[in-house]
Parts: structure tokens; sequence; C-alpha cells
């Protein structure tokens, strides 16, 4: 706290200099320094064409827009496509459904990837620990395409799935055409995708733990549960608030790629999110401004949940936990 | 340290090892399956129900069929172009920035840096990249595919930090021996950053090997499909039509289930014979992450 407070006093003082002042050295700079700059310049071209051209892009959500008159030639709209968006009933569906998708995996898949690596942590034999672990990263890197393929033949009438349904005295169905079922399949097969590769972190602040603090805990006499829940979880914990702070800013990105690959038009009801919501309107139906419209809300509400979420993390802890 | 255990931990490691022994079969068993259906003869297959251990029957035409189909070939010859030339441009950039954004001394430096981590927080969103792709004129090129998500800001950060770690006395000595700023990023500082860089280089790779969006949005040309759009139609939406006439006397809904096991293993298979030597470095590309958030 006290260094970061050293820094920004001694800043204004460094830029205190007049205007021209400030052109003549950034023009020394830029001379002197070319090669490095243009060494950026690719890069920054990119972003400048793909991230800063699609944001000017983005106010035909306030426009008119027609290809054939581009986007300073369209006709204003005013707020015309965001009241049409909040008044008709996709914006309640899509919302909730975004949002519900978020808060189920914050609830499942996010503590999902802590348990075990708690559990592995207890493993005494250092061979099979290595084994689990080389297992549980394995699905992270199938494509999301074949594990949704794979998905799509295991739930389907004859598949594995309904096998392991009527087994248990179900009925066998098409899993993926049951709404109630689509945010089920959705979560448990994110979680056997990415459980093993989410643990990684976890382990890696496990290693940090002080050995001394179990060799105390052990002449104290506290057993192997106990040292879990007082020194591991506790030394553990500011990664997963930090990872818990991140996944919060994320609320609004959904994995949509995952979504388009399994739902369809029975389960739009439930799976229907805003990004799939966009690309329907936007791609297929051609409706460009109201697409955009679509999208801008939701960028905006992402940006505010960052911006919250780093805002959370700097005044959790002692300024340790924050990022940037 | 042995002889104070409880019993009660004794149970506790016994169920703890049975249950990561479930997870384990968890995770693989579906792929076990697809391998053990992929081998199986469509009509046992058709009349099998449950749980395979074995193939149902035996046959390897399958095989010959998805190897002979020239959509999963041009797709397999596509996502290499694609993961070869995507993944080195993004590392060359990523890099040449990376090094750039960890230079002290430059009066472009915050301002540059800011418009570089913004694009984290907020972006123009799907419609006005795509009406962007169509005003610059290349969409249905190879270049609408490679284009796209070619700089990752996070490997950006990640780059700059691991060139932050390196001793600026060494840039110093070199600029004094009249190196310019290429030669002291090519020759100096990229063979310390390497163990950063192969991790960049395996991120890229594997990103480009999964993407299908942007191909799907930007491709109207079946012959530049990459591999994960082509197996989009046939696992997702059992596009397996054409397939299914080089097939004889099989039920056509029964080999179409065998071909769909065949492609799945098809294109798996690549990325698990390369898979230890990926493990070992994204776990540390993770770690590497980590340290910065």
């Amino acid at each position: 706290m006290n260094q970061t407070q050293q820094i920004a006093t001694i800043k204004p003082a460094a830029g205190k200099s007049s205007r021209s002042g400030f052109w003549k050295r950034l023009g020394k700079d830029l001379v002197r320094n070319r090669y490095i700059y243009l060494m950026a310049l690719p890069a920054l071209l990119y972003y400048i064409i793909y991230h800063y051209w699609p944001m000017y892009g983005s106010i035909i959500a306030f426009k008119d827009f027609s290809p054939t008159l581009g986007i300073l030639g369209s006709p204003w709209a005013g707020l015309k496509y965001f009241e049409q968006f909040f008044s008709s009933i996709y914006f309640g569906r899509i919302l909730r459904n975004t949002l519900l998708i978020s808060l189920y995996s914050i609830i499942w898949s996010f503590p999902a990837p802590i348990l075990l690596a708690l559990l592995m942590n207890e493993i005494r034999s250092e061979m099979f620990k290595r084994t689990v672990q080389t297992v549980t990263y394995l699905p992270h890197f199938i494509s999301t395409v074949i594990i949704c393929g794979m998905l799509v033949d295991f739930t389907s009438m004859r598949g594995l799935f309904s096998y392991i349904i009527e087994l248990f005295g179900g009925q066998a169905q098409n899993l993926l055409m049951k709404p109630d079922l689509f945010r089920p399949i959705y979560i448990i097969s994110g979680i056997w995708q990415e459980v093993g590769w989410g643990s990684i972190i976890y382990l890696a602040a496990l290693t940090g733990i002080d050995n001394s603090l179990y060799e105390a805990a052990r002449i104290d006499g506290a057993g192997r549960f106990q040292q879990m829940v007082h020194i591991t979880l506790p030394g553990i914990s500011p990664t997963i608030i930090i990872m818990l702070i991140l996944r919060m800013g994320q609320v609004m990105n959904v994995g949509f790629e995952k979504v388009m690959l399994l739902y369809n038009a029975a389960t739009y009801e439930v799976a229907d999110v805003i990004s799939t919501f966009v690309y329907r309107k936007g791609i297929i139906e051609a409706s460009y401004s109201y697409s955009a419209a679509v999208g801008l809300f939701n960028s905006v509400i992402n940006f505010a949940m960052i911006i919250f979420a780093n805002w959370i993390s700097r005044h959790v802890g002692d300024g340790e936990t924050s990022f940037w | 340290m042995r002889k104070q255990e409880t019993i009660g931990e004794r149970i506790f490691d016994v169920a703890n090892a049975a249950l990561m022994v479930v997870l384990m079969i968890i995770m693989l068993y579906p792929l076990y399956y697809v391998l053990c259906a992929s081998f199986s003869l469509p009509s046992n297959m058709a009349a099998h129900r449950g749980l395979l251990l074995l193939p149902e029957g035996f046959q390897l035409e399958s095989y010959k069929i998805v190897f002979q189909n020239p959509d999963i070939l041009s797709g397999y010859g596509n996502t290499i172009i694609y993961v070869v030339v995507g993944a080195s441009l993004s590392v060359l950039l990523t890099v040449m920035l990376g090094y750039v954004l960890s230079r002290k001394g430059l009066m472009l430096r915050k301002p540059l840096m800011f418009m570089v981590v913004f694009t984290m927080f907020f972006g123009g969103g799907m419609i006005p990249t795509y009406l962007m792709m169509s005003q610059l004129g290349i969409m249905g090129t190879r270049a609408s595919v490679i284009l796209p998500g070619l700089v990752g800001t996070t490997n950006v950060i990640i780059m700059r930090t691991a060139f932050q770690g390196i001793p600026e006395s060494l840039e110093e000595s070199a600029r004094i021996d009249g190196a310019n700023d290429f030669t002291i990023l090519f020759k100096i500082m990229l063979p310390l950053a390497m163990p950063t860089i192969s991790v960049m280089l395996l991120f890229y790779g594997v990103g480009r090997w999964n993407s299908w969006f942007d191909a799907m949005l930007y491709l109207r040309d079946r012959g530049k499909f990459p591999l994960q759009l082509i197996l989009r139609e046939i696992l997702v939406y059992s596009g397996t039509g054409d397939m299914l006439i080089t097939w004889g006397s099989f039920n056509g809904q029964d080999m179409s289930e065998i071909i769909k096991y065949t492609t799945i293993i098809v294109s798996t298979v690549p990325i698990l014979c390369i898979y230890p030597f990926l493990q070992k470095n994204f776990v540390k590309g993770v770690m590497i992450g980590a340290v910065k958030g």
C-alpha cells in the first residue's frame, strides 16, 4: 500500500512540463525507439482492427443499420432497438438462462476442482497421485465439438445414458430434447471435462503451504482431517477467493459454443443464452442493429461486473489479492 | 510418523483411493466405449444395449471409409494449415508486443498497455466484428479464419512478465556492443524466454485445433473448412450421408453410428498422442499464468 502511494506521488511531478515540451520529447522518444515501436506495430494493428474497429462499429446499435449505407451513412435510431429488446419476451428468457447457467456452474463446477485437489493431496503414493492427475487432465484436451458429439450420441434414445437411466427404472428417451435436463447435462459434462484441469491451480497453491505448519499440528495431536480443515483449507483460501472473484467477473460469459452445439428448438426455452440469441438474430436473421444492441447490453454488464470484481479484490485481504 | 494413524484415517485412505479409481474410470470410460464401438459391426452394435467392454464383432471398414472421406481429409489438411500458420504468427506478434511492453523508459508504454488490457474489459461483440470482416473484404478466405484471435491479451501479459524477469544488464551490454532492438530480442531475449514461448505455442496451437466458430461465420467454401467444422456436421447433425453409400449391406442408421464413433477416434488420436508432452507444458503454463493472476 505504502509503496504504491509513494509511486503515485512521484508521477505528477515528472509530468509537469509545458505542452510543446511534451510533444518534443514524444518525437524524440519515437525516433530513438523506432525499432521498438515498429516491433509492436503488427500486434497493435491487430488490436485496432479486431478490437477497436468493432467497438466503434457497435454504434450501429443506435442506428438503423443497412449494409448499403454503411455505419456512418445509416440514420440514427436512438434507443429504439434497446427498447424493443427490453420489452420483448426474449429479454427475460435469455437473461435468466445466462445467469442461471452461470450460477449453477458457480455452485457446482467451481467447488469441484477444489475438492478434487484436496482429495488428491491426501493420496500417499506419489505415483498413484500422478496417474490420477494425468487421467483427470485428459478430457480438457478433447475439443468441444467432439465432447458435444459424444454427448449427443450418449443421450440419444438408444445411447449409453438412456441405458443407465433404464437400469435405474427410468424410461429411455432423447435426453437433449428434455428442457429439464439441458442444464444438468451442460453442467455435469463441464465438470467431467474441466475438474482435473481446474485443480492444477489449487494443487500449485497447496505446494506453497509451509510444511512446518503440518509438523507443528501433528505434534499438537491434530489428525489428518483437522490438518485439512485448519491448515490446508486456510492455506489455499486466498487462491479460492481470487478464482471466485475472477469467475464472478465472467458471469455473463457462458461457454456459448457448447450451448450452440447442444441446444435445439425444443430446449431454447432453457438453453438460449445472450450470445446464441445474438448469433441467431444477427447472423441468421440479419437484424444487425437489434442484435448489436443486445450484444452491447451484454458487453456493458460484463464491463461493470469485471470492474466490480476487481474492486472487491482490492478490498479483500491486504491488497495482495488484487490483480491489476 | 505412520504409527499414529487411527482406524478412521486408514478407512479414509482406502475410501479416497477407491474414489479416485472410480473417478479415473468415469474419465476414461466414455473414450474407451467409443473406441470399442468404432471397431464393432453395425448390426451387432445396433442389437447391443449398455456398456461395452470389448468390440461387438470386429471390422475396420469404417476406418477405411473415414480415411477416404474427402471432407475429413481436407479438414485435416486445413486444420494443420490453420494451426501451423496461426500459432506461429500468434507467437511472433505476442513475443514482439510482450517485449515492447516490458521495456522501461518508453513514453508510450503505459498508453499501449492500457490499449491492450482494455480489450479484456470491453469488446465490440459478435455482430460488429462480423460486419467489420465483411467490410474488410477477406470473408471466405483462409485469412478470415487465421486473423481473428491472432493475439491473446492474457498471453501478451504472460510474455511481458517473462521478459521483465530477464536481467536488464544483458540488454545493456548488448546495446553497448552495437546491437539493435531486433537483434537484442531475437538473439538474446528469445532464447532466455524459450520455456514461456513453447508454452505459448502450445496454447495457441491447441486453441486453433479446437476452434470452429470463426470458420463457421466466415467461410462458405467446404474446401477450406477446418476439421472441427466438418466434425460438427458429422457428429452433432449426423451428416454421415455421403459415407453411407460406400458401405454395402448394413442398415443406414446403424452404419451412421459406427462411422460417427470412428470419426471421433480418428480426430482425437493425434491430440492423445502428443498429450503427455502437452500436459507437462500446459501445467507449466497454468503456473506461469497463475503468478500474474
